[in-house]
C-alpha cells in the first residue's frame, strides 16, 4: 500500500528582479525545481533521496510536509492531496532547529502541545523518548547547552513526539562529524527498525543512502526528477558492521552508478550560469 | 559555571550527579556576582578622592564644588530628614508610569509592525517622523497642552521611551528565524499559537534590551521635564538647589540621582538574565 503518492510534481521560483537563469539554453527569470517527480513511497519503507544538489530534494519535502505547494501536480498523503501541515508527518531539519528558549524536554513537548495532550502525558511522552536516545540526564538542558549530536537527537525526538505516519528528514546528519553521523544512524535504524513510520530521509551521502534505505531515489539534476529507483538488498535488522561488507559496495555501486551521470550534468551546469549560485 | 557548558556527547554518558543544593543554585552565583561587582570599587574611590582633594588643593572654589566629604554629608543629612527619598520617589513614580505606558503601547504595536508588513508600510512613515524629532524640543508643546499637573510629565516620558522599545520589538520580531517558524508550521500550530510559543519569545531578548534603554530615557527624560515644570521630584530639587545656590545640596541631589539610576539599572539587568537565562551569552551591565 502506498502512504504517499507524488504525481508529477513541479514547482518553478521565480528569481528576484534582475536576475536570470538559462534553462537549455533559453533565458528566464524562473528557476524549475522539481519538473515532473512521480514517486510512490510504501507504507512503513524507509525511501532514500540522493541527488545533485539544487536537484530539488527539500523542495520536494517541504511539498509533502505541507509547507510549500507545488506549482503544478498533486502529493497524496493516504489519498489525500496535501496542501497544509498534516498531523501525520513530522519534519527533522539539517539545522536541528530546536526552540533555544525551551529545554530539551519542552522542546519535545511543543508538537504535543497544540495537539491538546495534557501536561502529564506530554512528559511522560518526551521522557521515553529521551530515553531511548540516551538523553534522559539531559531533559533541563537549553539547546545551546546540548553538542550537536545531541540537539539533532532532540529534534528527531520532538518529530516522533506525535507518532506521525510519515517522517521527513532534510539532511538531518550533514552538519555532524563523521563518527556522530554513523552513531546517530545506527540510532536512527534501531530505532525506527521497531516502529512502522515510513521515513523521507534527503541525503549528499551515498553511504548514508545505503546503510539506512530500503530504497534510494536517484534524482536528476535541476530541474529534479526521480532518474531511477535502485533496491537495497541488504538484510535487516542492519547494525554498523554491514558497512564494511562487499554487498555494501556492491549496492553502494550501484546508486553512485546512477547518480554519476547527474552530479557532472549540474556542475557542467553551474559553470554555464556563473549567475546561479546553488 | 563550567557544569553548564557543552558535555562531551558521543560517548554515552554516566548519569551526572546533580547537586541542587541551595548554596550551589543561588548563594554562589550571587557571591561571585558580587566579587567581581567589587571589582569596579576601586575607581569609583579613586574618582571620590579626586573630587574630595580638587576644592581642596584650592584647584577649585570650594564654592562651587564642595568636597565629596561635605557633599556626602550633606546627601545623609537629606536623606535621614525624608527630603530627598520623598523626591525620588515621586520622580521614580513618574518615570515609571511614563515607562509602563511606553511598554502596554510599543509593544503591542511593534509586533503588529514587525508581523504584518501592511501595516508596516501604512504607519511606518508617521513613526519614523514623530521619532526623529527630539523629545526637548516638545516638552514646552507637552505642557502647553497638558498643564503642569502630572499628565504632562508621565506624557513626555512616554513619548520619550516608546520608541526605542518600538524600535526593537519591530526588529526582534522581523529577525526570527524563519528556521523556527518552518518547525513550528511542520508540528501544525495554529497562526495564534506561532504567535505566541514562537515569534513572542523569540523576541523577548531584543525588547528586554530596548525596554532597558527605554527606561534609561524615561529615568533622564523625567529630571528634565522636572526642570522645566514641577513643585517636586528630584529634577525640581536640583533645579531649585541651583536656583538657590545651594550648592552642596545641588551636588548631593546629583549624586542621589546617580544612586537612583545604578539602582533601576541593576534591577533591569536582572529582568533582562531572568527573561533570557536560554541564552549562551548574557550581556553584562554594560550601560
Amino acid at each position: 500500500m502506498d502512504i504517499i503518492v507524488a504525481k508529477d510534481v513541479r514547482k518553478k521560483f521565480k528569481l528576484k528582479h534582475g536576475q536570470q537563469v538559462k534553462n537549455n539554453g533559453i533565458i528566464s527569470n524562473e528557476i524549475d525545481a522539481l519538473g515532473g517527480f512521480d514517486l510512490n513511497i510504501k507504507k512503513g519503507e524507509f525511501l532514500v533521496l540522493v541527488g545533485p544538489s539544487g536537484s530539488g530534494k527539500s523542495v520536494f519535502l517541504d511539498i509533502v510536509g505541507g509547507l510549500s505547494a507545488p506549482t503544478s501536480g498533486v502529493v497524496y498523503l493516504d489519498n489525500k492531496p496535501v496542501d497544509a501541515p498534516s498531523e501525520k508527518t513530522g519534519y527533522v531539519f539539517q539545522q536541528y532547529a530546536l526552540f533555544p528558549w525551551r529545554t530539551a524536554l519542552s522542546n519535545i513537548e511543543f508538537g504535543l502541545e497544540s495537539r491538546g495532550v495534557v501536561k502529564e502525558e506530554r512528559i511522560k511522552i518526551a521522557r521515553e523518548l529521551l530515553s531511548l536516545f540516551g538523553l534522559s540526564d539531559f531533559e533541563d538542558r537549553y539547546p545551546y547547552q546540548l553538542s550537536g549530536g545531541m540537539q539533532q537527537r532532540v529534534a528527531i525526538a520532538r518529530a516522533l513526539a506525535t507518532k506521525p505516519e510519515v517522517l521527513l528528514m532534510d539532511e538531518p546528519f550533514a552538519a555532524l562529524d563523521a563518527q556522530t553521523r554513523e552513531i546517530l544512524q545506527n540510532e536512527l535504524i534501531r530505532i525506527w527498525e521497531g516502529t512502522d513510520t515510513t521515513v523521507i530521509f534527503v541525503t549528499h551521502s551515498i553511504d548514508e543512502a545505503v546503510f539506512l534505505a530500503d530504497r534510494v531515489a536517484v534524482v536528476t539534476a535541476r530541474p529534479g526528477k526521480i532518474k531511477e529507483i535502485i533496491e537495497i538488498d541488504l538484510p535487516r535488522p542492519r547494525n554498523g558492521d554491514i558497512r564494511s561488507s562487499s554487498e555494501f559496495a556492491a549496492n553502494r555501486h550501484k546508486v553512485w552508478g546512477a547518480l554519476k551521470a547527474e552530479v557532472n550534468k549540474a556542475q557542467q551546469e553551474w559553470k554555464l550560469a556563473p549567475g546561479f549560485t546553488d | 559555571m563550567s557544569e553548564e557548558l557543552t558535555v562531551p556527547s558521543e560517548i554515552r554518558l554516566k548519569p551526572r550527579s546533580i547537586d541542587i543544593s541551595l548554596y550551589t543554585r543561588k548563594l554562589k552565583p550571587f557571591i561571585v556576582g558580587l566579587y567581581h561587582w567589587s571589582h569596579g570599587i576601586p575607581l569609583v574611590l579613586v574618582f571620590f578622592a579626586v573630587w574630595e582633594a580638587l576644592p581642596r588643593l584650592g584647584i577649585i572654589n570650594p564654592l562651587f564644588l564642595p568636597t565629596f566629604s561635605s557633599t556626602l554629608q550633606t546627601l545623609i543629612e537629606l536623606t535621614l530628614s525624608g527630603q530627598l527619598l520623598l523626591h525620588a520617589l515621586v520622580s521614580l513614580q513618574r518615570a515609571a508610569a511614563g515607562f509602563g505606558l511606553a511598554l502596554v503601547i510599543a509593544v503591542p504595536f511593534g509586533f503588529l509592525m514587525g508581523h504584518y508588513t501592511k501595516f508596516e508600510r501604512y504607519t511606518d512613515l508617521l513613526v519614523q517622523g514623530l521619532r526623529n524629532v527630539s523629545t526637548f524640543a516638545l516638552l514646552p508643546i507637552f505642557l502647553l497642552l497638558l498643564g503642569l499637573g502630572e499628565s504632562s510629565k508621565i506624557a513626555i516620558i512616554f513619548y520619550a521611551a516608546s520608541w526605542q522599545i518600538l524600535m526593537n520589538t519591530i526588529s526582534g520580531v522581523k529577525s526570527v528565524d524563519p528556521i523556527y517558524i518552518k518547525a513550528a508550521r511542520s508540528m501544525g500550530v495554529s497562526d495564534f499559537e506561532l504567535f505566541t510559543k514562537v515569534i513572542l519569545p523569540a523576541s523577548i531578548p531584543s525588547i528586554v534590551i530596548g525596554a532597558r534603554l527605554g527606561a534609561k530615557i524615561a529615568l533622564m527624560v523625567v529630571i528634565a521635564a522636572e526642570m522645566i515644570g514641577a513643585k517636586s521630584g528630584l529634577g525640581f530639587f536640583i533645579q531649585n538647589a541651583e536656583f538657590n545656590f545651594l550648592v552642596p545640596e545641588m551636588y548631593a541631589g546629583i549624586l542621589a540621582l546617580a544612586i537612583v539610576g545604578l539602582v533601576v539599572n541593576y534591577l533591569l539587568v536582572w529582568v533582562e538574565k531572568k527573561t533570557t537565562s536560554w541564552k549562551r551569552d548574557i550581556s553584562g551591565a554594560i550601560q
